[in-house]
């Protein structure tokens, strides 16, 4: 189909435009934390630091235990990741496979459980983590990440399963195979992409999320990134941009690049959700 | 073996002849789900009807003396909690500020993604990287735009001669506009992967049989893609209603509810009765009554909605 030049011209307006929105705000954060002090206290800020520093990083780094606090997002988002893709995948390999009753309530849950404020959740986990002794404890908080990340962990697994044709598996069995073999080297290796993507997905999950971690963590020495970054902005609202925007722009970067690997996939079994589901 | 077909066919109900190696190689046994639905059950399932329960207590943090039922107390104190409504008041037009927008500005992203543009691949790897971030670094980030002084927006105004002394997030008029911007922004992401997923499913073929009969763009998509993309524009539109009506991280860093509760959601108002002043019963409460309208609004929705797809 061909579309005329006047239409082309406005479409790639269009699209600047939103290239213009989505990026400029990301750009102003990079901007304000390779500034020097004197430059952002200056009454015109400008768009591209005149004098590009790391200070601000250095800055953060001595002020903040920044480092500590990346190290408990890594661990307790790594861990999550982990857990929620072992105890998803077998889960998800019935549910595709075996379309029972067990299957559909699965699926509803994992629909209805989009709906509850976390507020209902977190209140009663509280009580409960409290009497296990795991309040304050990256463990705690890996335990309330990994089901939380369940129910997109299912919903991801469940499609990549679908697509492994259960035709192979009835070849490996006409074969010989065993239950456990067929499923050993013929659906976990067909599956390992999409295990992978999972895992990522639900790594990004844990290192963003927030709300959790500010309930559920009390002492400084737990805290991960996000719940340090709000430390930063301090009670009475503005403290140090440049520090502040330093270390929120390196907070950034492990999501950014782990989800540049999964865009793809990530995209794809949307497209599988959304039409079929 | 008999046919694949039959193989994969569901056996509800109908127990017929067993066929155990067929079983085991089309299903999985079933114990295979317990790992995941034991934590489910025991960390989701359950802490929800416990919160429920808890809504009809006394239940308080930190409290010595047994929790009392209390039946409908929480619930006819929050009747008269008129700081709890204007709250309410605000999450909704809160949820609506933003889903509207967000769905509109996805779908001119998304049929523009699905053209042949140069530049496409750039504009789909920028369009997720809202998605990406912490919400926590958007809400800094956003922050630091809006700086009354330090940030680029006044900035830019005071460039183009609109003045610019504004500080947005303080100003009881302009906060909460300001502040469903960046719900809009943040939010952008998954609207459009969900609706540029349901317009790669749109029959091609019927696009360009209308533009042969000389049906112009509006026309084409509102009687080829739109219909297609329907399931999924109603899908997509209804989550993002309930994740902005239940979104907390981005607000409370942006203002944290402030100024005078101007953007207080309901999440931010909940989160403050049961963690800072350790009311968990009253909380729990609401968060029942959450739950409780944003079924309605659903079901009032998607009623309409799919009332909307007979009628055409």
């Amino acid at each position: 189909m061909r579309t005329r030049p006047a239409a082309r011209a406005g479409q790639y307006t269009a699209l600047l435009a939103y290239l213009v929105f989505l990026a400029f705000p990301f750009v102003w954060l990079a901007s304000t934390a390779f500034k020097p002090a004197t430059e952002l206290a200056g009454l015109h800020p400008t768009w591209i630091p005149q004098d590009p520093t790391l200070a601000n990083f250095r800055q953060a780094f001595d002020e903040q235990p920044l480092l500590r606090a990346a190290l408990n997002s890594l661990l307790t988002a790594s861990a999550s990741a982990l857990v929620a893709v072992a105890v998803a995948t077998p889960t998800a390999y019935v549910m595709a496979r075996r379309r029972g009753a067990l299957a559909r309530a699965a699926t509803g849950w994992v629909v209805v459980s989009q709906a509850f404020p976390f507020v209902l959740l977190i209140i009663p986990l509280f009580l409960v983590l409290k009497n296990l002794r795991l309040i304050d404890s990256l463990p705690g908080l890996v335990l309330v990440y990994v089901v939380w990340s369940l129910p997109f962990a299912l919903w991801m697994l469940t499609g990549y399963v679908r697509a492994v044709p259960a035709e192979l598996e009835e070849a490996a069995a006409v074969d010989g195979a065993g239950r456990l073999r067929t499923l050993v080297s013929v659906t976990v290796p067909l599956l390992a992409p999409g295990i992978a993507a999972t895992a990522l997905f639900a790594f990004v999950t844990a290192w963003n999320e927030f709300f959790f971690a500010l309930v559920l963590l009390k002492t400084p020495e737990h805290q991960t990134l996000p719940v340090l970054l709000t430390r930063f902005i301090g009670a009475e609202g503005v403290a140090d941009l440049g520090p502040l925007a330093a270390a929120a722009f390196l907070a950034t970067l492990p999501s950014l690049l782990v989800f540049a690997l999964i865009q793809r996939r990530i995209t794809g079994s949307l497209l599988a959700g959304a039409v079929k589901g | 073996m008999t046919s694949v077909t039959e193989a994969r066919r569901p056996a509800p109900g109908a127990p017929g002849p067993s066929r155990p190696r067929r079983r085991a190689v089309d299903h999985g046994p079933w114990f295979l789900v317990l790992p995941a639905l034991i934590p489910i059950l025991v960390l989701s399932v359950g802490p929800l009807l416990h919160g429920i329960l808890l809504a009809f207590t006394d239940a308080q943090s930190g409290r010595t003396e047994p929790t009392r039922w209390i039946g409908t107390l929480n619930f006819q104190d929050l009747l008269q909690d008129t700081l709890f409504w204007e709250s309410f008041r605000i999450g909704l037009v809160w949820a609506v500020g933003v889903t509207v927008p967000q769905f509109l500005l996805a779908l001119g992203l998304a049929l523009l993604l699905n053209q042949d543009l140069r530049l496409r691949w750039a504009a789909r790897a920028l369009a997720i990287v809202p998605w990406a971030m912490p919400e926590v670094v958007v809400g800094i980030m956003w922050r630091i735009t809006y700086n009354p002084d330090a940030g680029i927006l006044n900035e830019t105004l005071r460039d183009l001669g609109f003045g610019g002394d504004r500080d947005w997030l303080s100003g009881l008029a302009t906060a909460l506009p300001a502040v469903i911007v960046v719900g809009v922004w943040a939010g952008m992401p998954q609207t459009t992967v969900a609706l540029l997923a349901g317009l790669q499913n749109t029959p091609r073929e019927l696009h360009e049989a209308a533009a042969v009969d000389g049906a112009g763009a509006w026309r084409r998509f509102r009687t080829v893609t739109w219909p297609a993309l329907r399931p999924v524009a109603v899908a997509i539109t209804a989550l993002n209603l309930i994740w902005n009506f239940n979104s907390f991280a981005l607000v409370y860093v942006l203002t944290n509810g402030g100024p005078g509760g101007r953007t207080r959601l309901p999440m931010l108002f909940a989160y403050e009765e049961a963690f800072r002043y350790g009311q968990f019963g009253y909380a729990a409460a609401m968060g029942c009554v959450m739950v409780a309208v944003i079924s309605v609004l659903l079901a009032v929705f998607l009623v309409g909605r799919l009332r909307g797809g007979e009628e055409r």
